[in-house]
């Protein structure tokens, strides 16, 4: 064993340095782009070169060290635990599992915090709420409880499909059709609101975890191909926060 | 530089954040499934190396790119670059006094996609299960390419003030109309793509660049009009890339006969 060592670290080192340098090929489009328009466009000299540069440097590392555990983390826990669920054979447990899933990790959401704060200060001024900070504080938590909900939701419907090899295309189409009527019906602050939080839900850990519960369901349920079958709750997670937003708009 | 204080509140941001997972996924582990984890160990490893490589890639984004890439978005909304004259109104601004505005959209949303870790995740996943067949790299410039072009139309439109949703609406009959064309394979992953995209490096960019330019239009409120884009992003990702993926289909297709009748040539 102890001889095994050095050329394991070796290997280590390279596909950490492989990772790296893949992470520099994906960070050079957004380096050169602010370069260019700094530089070219509007003639600014570059800010604080050192800060930036020593940030690129936690930017490139960050994703290295991300994308190597998702292989050895975020995946395999998601598609082991989907086996699990269908080897157990639990509808009812596999359904609160995915709903838990998209509401508890939406919930804590930055992203989504913001935007419910913008939006709450929106509603007030457009008058749908009174202006004080009580009547703000109340909405945006029931945006984001909203929100939560209908990822939750979402999951759900989305392994529903998956289940009953149901075709996604029409259900998307529907979700669609339903949307649109509700646009007719919605109050015109919350239309911008509601058709933003479909994008903003899903984050960067929820994202791999409910592809792998995807595709690791797909994969243990006969005749279902994980490609075609496995992919697509993400997008029911996206679909319906529009629609229960805008829902939320109507009532409040 | 970032200070101690500055690190513990991002890395409180993140956890806060995973949290709730975690503690989703060991509930149910314990209670409900009552099995232990095989590998327990690289679980572990890999969800530590997750949740350091997040925080170090935030902190980067805060000191590198956020500040660099806000500012940029209000310089170049900002009237005097617009050149508005003497009183500092833009009223009667022609939607091409904004052409740099349209370009920088186009390429930030573009570049911030191709770095979105979240985006990676889904096409590394796509790239192996299809054993192949799905490119990863080509994936991502197709939701990239997706991102540009609707971010850029959704500040084209917050110039022009056409409401919201007869964009979206157009979009979507797009996306039904291609989706019975498409190959079948593609079409969930394609639906998937638009709600990938829009995740940490995309939307605080894109939300200030809305603000700015709302806030610098007469007439636009940036509480009611920045809003939207998001949605552009998350809507133009599922028309590229079914585009994306008929394309490599026709190409195939063209290959195979080309190669089909260059077999008979030989042969004959």
């Amino acid at each position: 064993m102890r001889e095994e060592d050095p050329t394991a670290t070796v290997t280590w080192l390279r596909s950490l340095l492989r990772l790296v340098s893949e992470s520099t090929r994906d960070l050079a489009p957004i380096v050169l782009v602010i370069a260019l328009f700094q530089l070219i466009v509007l003639r600014q000299p570059f800010p604080d070169l050192g800060t930036a540069l020593v940030g690129l440097a936690l930017v490139l590392l960050g994703l290295a060290l991300f994308v190597r555990g998702l292989d050895l983390g975020l995946f395999p826990l998601g598609e082991s635990m989907a086996h699990a669920f269908a080897r157990k054979g639990s509808l009812g447990w596999l359904l609160a599992f995915s709903f838990a899933l998209g509401a508890g990790t939406t919930v804590a959401e930055p992203a989504l915090m913001a935007i419910a704060k913008e939006a709450s200060e929106a509603a007030a001024q457009a008058g749908a709420i009174v202006d004080t900070d009580a009547a703000r504080e109340h909405y945006a938590l029931g945006l984001r409880l909203t929100v939560a909900l209908a990822v939750g939701v979402g999951i759900v419907v989305g392994v529903w499909r998956i289940l009953s090899g149901w075709p996604i295309h029409l259900m998307i189409a529907g979700g669609y059709l339903f949307v649109v009527i509700l646009t007719a019906f919605a109050p015109e602050e919350i239309i911008g609101i509601a058709y933003d939080s479909g994008g903003i839900t899903t984050s960067t850990i929820t994202v791999p975890l409910v592809t792998a519960l995807g595709v690791g369901l797909a994969s243990s349920v006969e005749g279902r191909n994980p490609v075609s079958d496995g992919f697509g709750l993400i997008a029911f997670a996206s679909l319906t926060p529009m629609i229960f937003v805008m829902l939320y708009g109507m009532l409040i | 530089m970032p200070s101690v204080v500055d690190i513990l509140q991002i890395l409180g941001e993140t956890v806060r954040a995973v949290l709730p997972i975690a503690s989703v996924l060991i509930v149910f582990q314990l209670f409900v499934l009552r099995g232990t984890l095989p590998n327990a160990k690289r679980l572990l490893l890999g969800f530590t190396f997750v949740l350091a490589g997040l925080v170090l890639f935030l902190m980067g984004l805060e000191l590198a790119v956020f500040p660099v890439g806000k500012t940029m978005a209000a310089q170049l909304t900002a009237p005097e670059f617009l050149g508005a004259d003497a009183e500092g109104s833009l009223a009667a601004a022609a939607p091409w006094t904004f052409v740099w505005v349209y370009a920088f959209a186009f390429a930030i949303g573009f570049s911030t996609t191709i770095a979105e870790p979240a985006l990676i995740a889904v096409a590394l996943k796509a790239e192996q299960l299809s054993a192949g067949a799905i490119n990863a790299w080509g994936l991502r410039i197709a939701v990239a390419l997706g991102v540009a072009i609707g971010v850029s139309l959704g500040a084209f439109r917050i110039v022009i003030g056409v409401p919201l949703h007869y964009f979206i609406m157009g979009g979507y009959v797009v996306v039904v109309v291609q989706t019975l064309f498409a190959p079948k394979l593609i079409v969930p992953l394609a639906y998937d793509s638009g709600g990938v995209t829009t995740s940490t490096v995309t939307v605080p960019l894109v939300a200030a660049l809305g603000l700015g330019l709302a806030e610098s239009l007469p007439g636009r409120s940036p509480l009611i009009d920045g809003f939207g884009l998001i949605a552009f992003a998350s809507l133009f990702p599922i028309i590229t890339v079914m585009a994306y993926a008929q394309a490599s289909e026709w190409r195939a297709v063209r290959n195979r006969s080309r190669s089909a009748r260059s077999g008979t040539e030989r042969n004959g």
